[in-house]
């Protein structure tokens, strides 16, 4: 597979020597015509390529975005940051440059939503299984690393909602007993956040978190090119080789998938461009309209939400009251929310990877999570506050409608995992595994 | 030099666990700048001083907010009727007594938090996650509460306190707002950040 690297003896003369002293042609041959992927992958197994692809978007914008964004919250204007400012700039005064930025702002929310499709893809077919385990570890890690990149992202224009989004989410560790406020002044480096915050965050945006992802992209691809990759039927296509030691279902990444990619490619990008020519702020959805306003540390904006790609475990945080003088336990039900996924290779214990043959309570249980998602990011979101009144009357109390909504969401969220120990040690039925995967000639 | 002499292995591991820890620990006091340079800077801090507020004009009713460590500080003007109210609302508080003693200062400490009734002072901070809560001063239904007898609302995760700043009980704030040190410099002056005796800063 892709871990034995055959080495190629070029016949030009200047590649031949190259190769001798660092084998890159091979290199790059064993990981794309020299690895073999099953043949029976499924519109699911685009993501993965996608995401690639959406990486390398905001490199390259965010690369330019640089050359003309100012990381300064100290006034040019009153009431105007120099932050604030420098990005109105790149939107009506640098050549081509709201092309960029909208590029630039899409991409973040379409990362999201080629992650989110990833990881659904890896939860239905099983790729988080033995022997997948750490593959899946490092895409979560991937995951964490790209929530706090998108987050520091965010808080860069330093408009209103920037700047309260950086208060919420840093005050989260304030709750922290005992060193939580001098963690949050830590963080800040000032009592609120300010210019000294915005100055570290743009760091961290522009290169420190950059770094990490693109080191654990890598080792992500690193280790499924050593195990393998999964599939729909869930089938290790490495027990069935042919003659030559290639599997007899498997055929090799390029040119077979690096085709099938660029055709999903071509599908992505038509879908992007529409939303970077028409609808770059996506009905507030992509970019939020109170960021439209300047940061002001004395006015609140009415509905403080994050962007959509972080509401359902912003919800989780709002349904958990505080109870015992303390806030800490919302934020420890939010960040449980992530590190239970860490663990799912150890909490499914069920031998049969594809969802195609696990017992039907896999099935309605992890479409009952994927409908608590949705209906957390509703609540997070702010959509069940609106239309709760228009539903029920004015005369409820909403806020107690949603609590329960949302209560009852986070119960399943986290019923999911609980329900699946159980399950998947003796209680699940599950359907007889095929012995090569179901479209093979 | 000679490779078939006999390898003490009780002394290369020595000398490599006490060059990992003397290296560890270099780095370890090595990281400290990077650390501290985190910290509010001296600029950050020098910008955390004292403020007088000027009361004369603020109306029978009214909330006039003031900067102070860039934080919000509200000074409001109770009315009697506001006032009276307060006891009304104390079952459904969390806190009424304002038992936790690191949310006001001791002068701070009873019905009206504060230290002539009607000057109501109070860092406009959410004890949940730090926004701004809204002042809905009157006594009326509200969307939010049926029963509301004035106070303050917080738009972000919707938290209730009294015209105290008193939470509400059921709400994911934990404590009642936070009273700053402030003391009356005269009949319409008011200093945000020193104790009462403290003289002028």
């Amino acid at each position: 597979m892709g871990t034995t690297m055959v080495r190629l003896h070029p016949k030009n003369r200047v590649l031949a020597w190259v190769e001798d002293r660092l084998p890159i042609l091979s290199f790059m041959s064993s990981h794309t015509s020299g690895y073999y992927a099953p043949k029976n992958f499924n519109l699911w197994y685009y993501f993965g390529s996608l995401a690639l692809l959406v990486l390398v978007n905001q490199i390259l914008t965010g690369i330019f975005l640089t050359m003309f964004y100012k990381p300064s919250a100290l006034e040019v204007a009153p009431g105007i940051s120099a932050a604030f400012a420098s990005v109105e700039y790149i939107m009506r005064d640098v050549e081509w440059g709201w092309l960029i930025r909208y590029m630039h702002s899409t991409g973040a929310s379409l990362f999201f939503v080629v992650v989110y499709l990833h990881m659904f893809r890896g939860l239905m077919y099983g790729s988080f299984k033995k022997p997948r385990e750490l593959v899946w570890i490092l895409g979560m890690l991937i995951f964490l690393a790209l929530m706090a990149e998108a987050f520091m992202g965010y808080v860069l224009p330093w408009g209103n909602m920037s700047f309260w989004g950086a208060k919420v989410i840093i005050s989260l560790f304030g709750t922290v007993p005992w060193i939580g406020e001098s963690l949050v002044e830590w963080i800040m480096g000032d009592y609120l956040p300010a210019d000294a915050t915005l100055n570290r965050f743009f760091a961290l945006h522009v290169i420190a978190l950059p770094l990490v992802l693109l080191l654990l992209v890598v080792l992500h691809l690193g280790a499924l090119h050593e195990v393998g990759s999964n599939n729909p039927d869930g089938v290790e296509i490495k027990q069935k080789k042919k003659e030559d030691g290639t599997p007899l279902d498997g055929i090799a990444f390029h040119p077979y998938y690096t085709v099938k990619d660029i055709f999903g490619t071509g599908v992505f990008l038509f879908i992007a461009a529409f939303i970077i020519f028409y609808a770059p702020t996506f009905g507030g959805w992509f970019l939020e309209h109170d960021n439209f306003i300047p940061a002001n540390n004395l006015a609140t904006p009415t509905h403080i939400k994050p962007v959509w790609y972080f509401t359902p475990f912003y919800a989780i945080l709002r349904m958990i009251p505080s109870f015992l003088g303390s806030a800490i336990w919302g934020v420890i039900a939010m960040f449980a929310s992530i590190a239970v996924l860490f663990v799912m290779p150890w909490i499914d214990a069920g031998p049969v990877k594809s969802i195609r043959y696990r017992g039907v309570g896999y099935k309605v249980a992890l479409a009952l999570f994927a409908v608590s998602f949705v209906m957390l990011g509703a609540v997070g979101a702010g959509v069940t506050a609106e239309v709760i009144p228009q539903w029920f009357g004015a005369h409820v109390d909403a806020t107690f409608v949603e609590n329960l909504f949302g209560r009852f969401w986070t119960a399943v969220y986290f019923g999911f995992f609980v329900f699946l120990w159980f399950y998947s040690r003796g209680m699940e039925r599950t359907k007889p595994v095929p012995e090569r995967v179901t479209t093979h000639d | 030099m000679a490779n078939d002499a006999v390898v003490d292995k009780g002394r290369r591991r020595f000398l490599t666990a006490t060059t990992a820890v003397v290296g560890g620990a270099g780095a370890a006091v090595a990281a400290i700048p990077f650390i501290k340079s985190w910290e509010p800077s001296a600029r950050a801090k020098s910008a955390g001083a004292p403020v007088l507020a000027d009361i004369s004009k603020i109306e029978a009713g009214q909330k006039v907010t003031f900067a102070w460590r860039g934080l919000p500080v509200f000074v409001v003007n109770r009315t009697k009727a506001q006032l009276d109210a307060l006891p009304g609302v104390d079952s459904r508080l969390r806190d009424p007594k304002s038992d936790n003693t690191a949310q006001q200062p001791e002068y701070a400490k009873n019905e009206f938090r504060s230290i002539k009734p009607e000057w109501l002072v109070l860092i406009g901070i959410c004890t949940h996650l730090g926004c701004v809560p809204d002042f809905f001063p009157e006594l009326k239904p509200e969307p939010f509460d049926p029963n509301w007898q004035g106070g303050f609302y917080c738009p972000c995760h919707k938290s209730r306190f009294d015209m105290s700043g008193r939470v509400f009980d059921g709400v994911p704030a934990p404590a009642n707002l936070a009273v700053p040190k402030y003391h009356f410099v005269d009949e319409s002056h008011i200093l945000i950040g020193v104790d009462p005796g403290k003289g002028a800063a």
